[in-house]
């Protein structure tokens, strides 16, 4: 038997690599998702819509955990908690995925003051029936 | 979270495997909003959002690259750390297709780029103060001044803190009279509930005050 644990252990990035190391590994040195004009707010809820069939190039592993993750919607903050995947690294891999459609994305509401009043009523009616 | 990620392929009756993207399943899904709840270091962020949040309290991090002079450093040459933000949020289910999500700000005051990012887009938010501690809340308080996100103060209660009375606190935190000042125990999932809707109920009070500029503007 080989350790396998062991080698599973053994990455090419040791510790001292740091945080910043892994996660540009991850996105293959991007810091920005491939998509334009699509910022993956913090909230913004994220849901798969479809899947690669097969293998598809360039999308990795922590690619298919997303999809796997939001076949129930989440928000890209949960996905990055759940994943233990800094934002930046969450943002640049979903836009992988919806330039290959296999997202889509609802975006929460831009500015304070544009939220309705009917919005704030159900917040409140919601908040107040806990 | 464990058990939701295997209970997770119930919701999977589109038979998402292969099947092709659907152009309107944004619509339904849900929308999310959010509340932000900031204050001084050790305050009491995280036991507030853990105490009514649906899920036990999670985090999510950001990478921030600093580029950092060393005082003592004659050579002058920069050098680039990187720092990891951590921030703690919890999530309420208000309705089927609505969730608010309560994010706890960064404890450092000098990570004011998260604050921005946090800040866009939020309902409002809660300073929680700690009498012993009330010029924790200085920085929190003038950051959502001048950004202009609506806010109220929730004192926690810490039993050791002074018994300060409402009024003494506006003082001593140079509030606007309009801000309201909620007594709360941030362990309390009762309490913290009310904090929330007393933002809430002050958000819709002050679009009432706000609105008539609105349509004025509109209407010129």
């Amino acid at each position: 038997m080989i350790g396998r644990d062991d080698h599973e252990r053994t990455e090419w990035l040791d510790e001292e690599a740091g945080p910043l190391v892994r996660a540009y590994a991850l996105t293959r040195g991007r810091a920005r998702p491939a998509t334009q004009g699509e910022d993956f707010e913090m909230i913004a809820i994220i849901a798969t819509v479809s899947t690669p069939a097969y293998a598809t190039p360039g999308l990795g592993p922590e690619h298919m955990s997303i999809l796997e993750l939001c076949v129930r919607p989440r928000s890209v903050a949960e996905i990055s908690a759940q994943l233990g995947l800094p934002l930046v690294v969450v943002r640049v891999l979903l836009g992988d995925l919806l330039s290959h459609r296999f997202i889509v994305v609802r975006r929460p509401q831009q500015e304070h003051q544009t939220v309705t009043e009917e919005l704030l009523r159900e917040v409140l009616h919601g908040l107040e029936a806990l | 979270m464990d058990s939701r990620r295997s209970n997770s392929s119930t919701g999977d009756a589109r038979g998402a495997w292969g099947s092709s993207p659907r152009a309107d399943a944004a619509a339904d899904m849900p929308l999310a909003v959010k509340i932000l709840i900031a204050g001084g270091f050790g305050v009491g962020k995280t036991t507030f959002v853990g105490a009514v949040s649906e899920i036990r309290p999670l985090q999510t991090e950001e990478l921030l690259t600093e580029r950092s002079v060393g005082v003592d450093d004659t050579s002058g040459v920069d050098r680039k750390t990187t720092t990891t933000v951590a921030m703690d949020f919890g999530r309420i289910t208000i309705r089927d297709g609505l969730i608010l999500y309560l994010f706890g700000t960064p404890g450092q005051d000098r990570f004011w780029f998260m604050w921005d990012e946090l800040s866009h887009g939020a309902l409002g938010a809660v300073v929680l103060a700690d009498t012993r501690r009330l010029a924790d809340s200085f920085p929190a308080v003038d950051y959502f001044e001048h950004r202009g996100l609506p806010f109220i103060i929730g004192v926690n209660r810490f039993d050791d803190g002074y018994d300060y009375t409402v009024e003494e606190i506006r003082d001593a935190l140079d509030l606007s009279p309009h801000i309201p000042v909620v007594l709360c125990d941030a362990r309390s999932r009762e309490s913290a509930k009310q904090v929330l809707t007393s933002l809430v109920r002050f958000l819709l009070s002050s679009r009432d005050v706000e609105h008539p500029d609105a349509s004025a503007v509109a209407g010129s």
